[in-house]
């Protein structure tokens, strides 16, 4: 995708994401972005979480929020080399917790 | 001397019946669970194919929380307009062995987690393995906070993004075009709704994949399968690929739920969980080495997966990895030889068994996949362009449907469908 292709959705995963049982680490964050991340390679992160973590605000500023995240790995797959500097699971008992799976 | 015999990472599928199968020895095996029970973290499409959890449990039919036995195989070649199902039902889906139900792991795993400590396992949850203990290459132990425990084989069964299996085997991160993210959303609705929409018996249901439109043409697909009290709802895609949309994962799941082929069978019902997961699906090429010093590694922190587009296969081969890697250790740890040459019956098992016969076999599909852009595109368009022609009727003079469907079948060049079939039999 080019730099300048817009991402398009209507969907609000954040209400989904409420519906699920977390226990979260306010303590520690389990990812750990560059501060000021590659737009390209952030907009590759938008595309891919599931729980749509990543996000890119009106204003063109990226904003990123560890505690809806489902541990499952796609963005230290697709930036892991680039802009996720840390990917470890969240500590002990913390985290996601499905009840379905 | 080491604190126990085994210890397993993860009780999920392979880790499980592994733990069960050196528990059965007599052998001193520990699990240890980052949830706080088994299959907290866990999240499948998802169905079994049986016949490798029949192997070690031939009652499994009436203990195990299974969902629904699936007697539809459903398989659709979806446009943003229009939607062709090919149906398939047969009497040799309901054969003990070759017959396949929908599970949610939460409650299947925990089944399985019992299973293994009803055989002498012990099990604790809670801990997240940050760190294997060494001895120069060999593995001798896990390092979770502050505790440090030690076994003479450790079995690495932990999942598709396996943080150990690096230091474990020496295994690099796998590529983005070698994984796929799964996302999937449970909706609850009553068991007779189920059933008749998706024109099933009582407990039985479908499994269903989409290609095309689920993905907006991306690698990958949409999938369905019916749950007793729930659907489970979601799509498959290449990390590497999805990264290029211009549709998030996320919306593409919201546009297939509101996709007229979709949205029926889902009115009313009420979404209780979302979930994400990522599904390995490199093949043979991309598989790290099973044992070292050790270590066993097995189901998908080993990528032991397989995605044919009209069949996702993982936990049945989770399953009998689990199941072989727990006999071969057994078998090395009698012998007094955890090393990887002590180990290597393991590899030896799996060779002879479904799970690598399978995996080397389509190790090219991946490829064909990739490189098959067509499948989620122009294909679907014409089957839908085909059907509009056979089946839409407007009162004006039929053409000859040599003359009405030959010059769609053109548009999109014979020579490059020849090719297209011709690579799908050969990665086939």
């Amino acid at each position: 995708m080019s730099k300048n292709e817009t991402i398009e959705f209507t969907v609000n995963v954040d209400e989904f994401l409420s519906l699920n049982k977390y226990e979260v680490d306010e303590e520690c964050a389990h990812i750990e972005l560059e501060s000021n991340p590659d737009m390209n390679e952030f907009r590759k992160l938008v595309c891919v979480c599931p729980a749509a973590l990543y996000k890119i605000e009106e204003d063109g500023k990226t904003s990123f929020d560890y505690a809806g995240c489902l541990e499952c790995g796609t963005c230290r797959i697709i930036c892991g080399k680039t802009i996720v500097n840390k990917w470890l699971y969240p500590s002990a008992t913390k985290g996601v917790e499905y009840r379905y799976g | 001397m080491s604190d126990f015999d085994a210890i397993v990472v993860g009780s999920g599928c392979a880790g499980s019946i592994a733990a069960y199968e050196l528990a059965k020895a007599g052998k001193e095996v520990l699990v240890v669970e980052r949830a706080n029970f088994a299959g907290g973290k866990n999240m499948t499409g998802g169905r079994l194919y049986s016949h490798a959890l029949k192997e070690v449990f031939p009652d499994f039919e009436s203990e195990a929380p299974l969902e629904r036995r699936i007697t539809h195989e459903r398989i659709s070649m979806m446009s943003p307009d229009a939607n062709l199902t090919v149906d398939f039902s047969s009497q040799a889906m309901l054969v003990p062995g070759q017959d396949s139900y929908s599970v949610l792991r939460a409650s299947f795993d925990q089944w399985l987690a019992e299973q293994a400590e009803n055989a002498g396992a012990e099990y604790i949850y809670g801990i997240t393995v940050e760190e294997l203990l060494k001895e120069g290459d060999r593995v001798t132990g896990i390092k979770a906070g502050s505790d440090e425990l030690t076994a003479e084989v450790v079995l690495l069964c932990d999942g598709a993004n396996s943080l150990l299996t690096q230091d474990a085997v020496g295994f690099d991160t796998p590529s983005a075009d070698h994984m796929a993210v799964g996302i999937k959303q449970v909706i609850e609705l009553p068991a007779s709704v189920i059933e008749d929409r998706v024109l099933a018996a009582e407990g039985e249901g479908a499994a269903w994949l989409f290609a095309g439109d689920a993905t907006k043409g991306h690698i990958g697909g949409g999938f369905m399968y019916t749950n007793k009290e729930s659907i489970s709802l979601g799509i498959v895609a290449t990390i590497s690929d999805v990264a290029t949309a211009s549709t998030p994962i996320y919306q593409m799941l919201e546009d297939l739920k509101a996709h007229p082929a979709v949205a029926p069978l889902i009115k009313g019902g009420k979404l209780v969980e979302h979930s994400g997961h990522m599904v390995p699906e490199g093949g043979r090429s991309m598989m790290p080495s099973l044992v070292g010093n050790g270590v066993i590694l097995a189901g998908e922190s080993a990528m032991m997966c397989l995605n044919l587009g009209y069949m996702v296969r993982g936990m049945d081969y989770a399953i009998a990895a689990g199941m072989h890697a727990g006999r071969s250790a057994v078998a090395a740890l009698e012998a007094g030889d955890t090393s990887a040459q002590g180990l290597a019956i393991y590899e030896k098992a799996l060779e002879n068994s479904f799970v690598l016969k399978d995996l080397e076999q389509f190790k090219n599909f991946p490829h064909f996949m990739e490189s098959t852009t067509r499948m989620f595109n122009e294909y679907p368009a014409l089957a839908r362009d085909v059907m509009n022609t056979l089946f839409i009727v407007d009162g004006s003079p039929m053409p000859p449907l040599k003359k009405s469907i030959m010059p769609l079948v053109k548009k999109l060049g014979f020579m490059n469908i020849l090719k297209d079939a011709r690579k799908g039999m050969k990665a086939l």
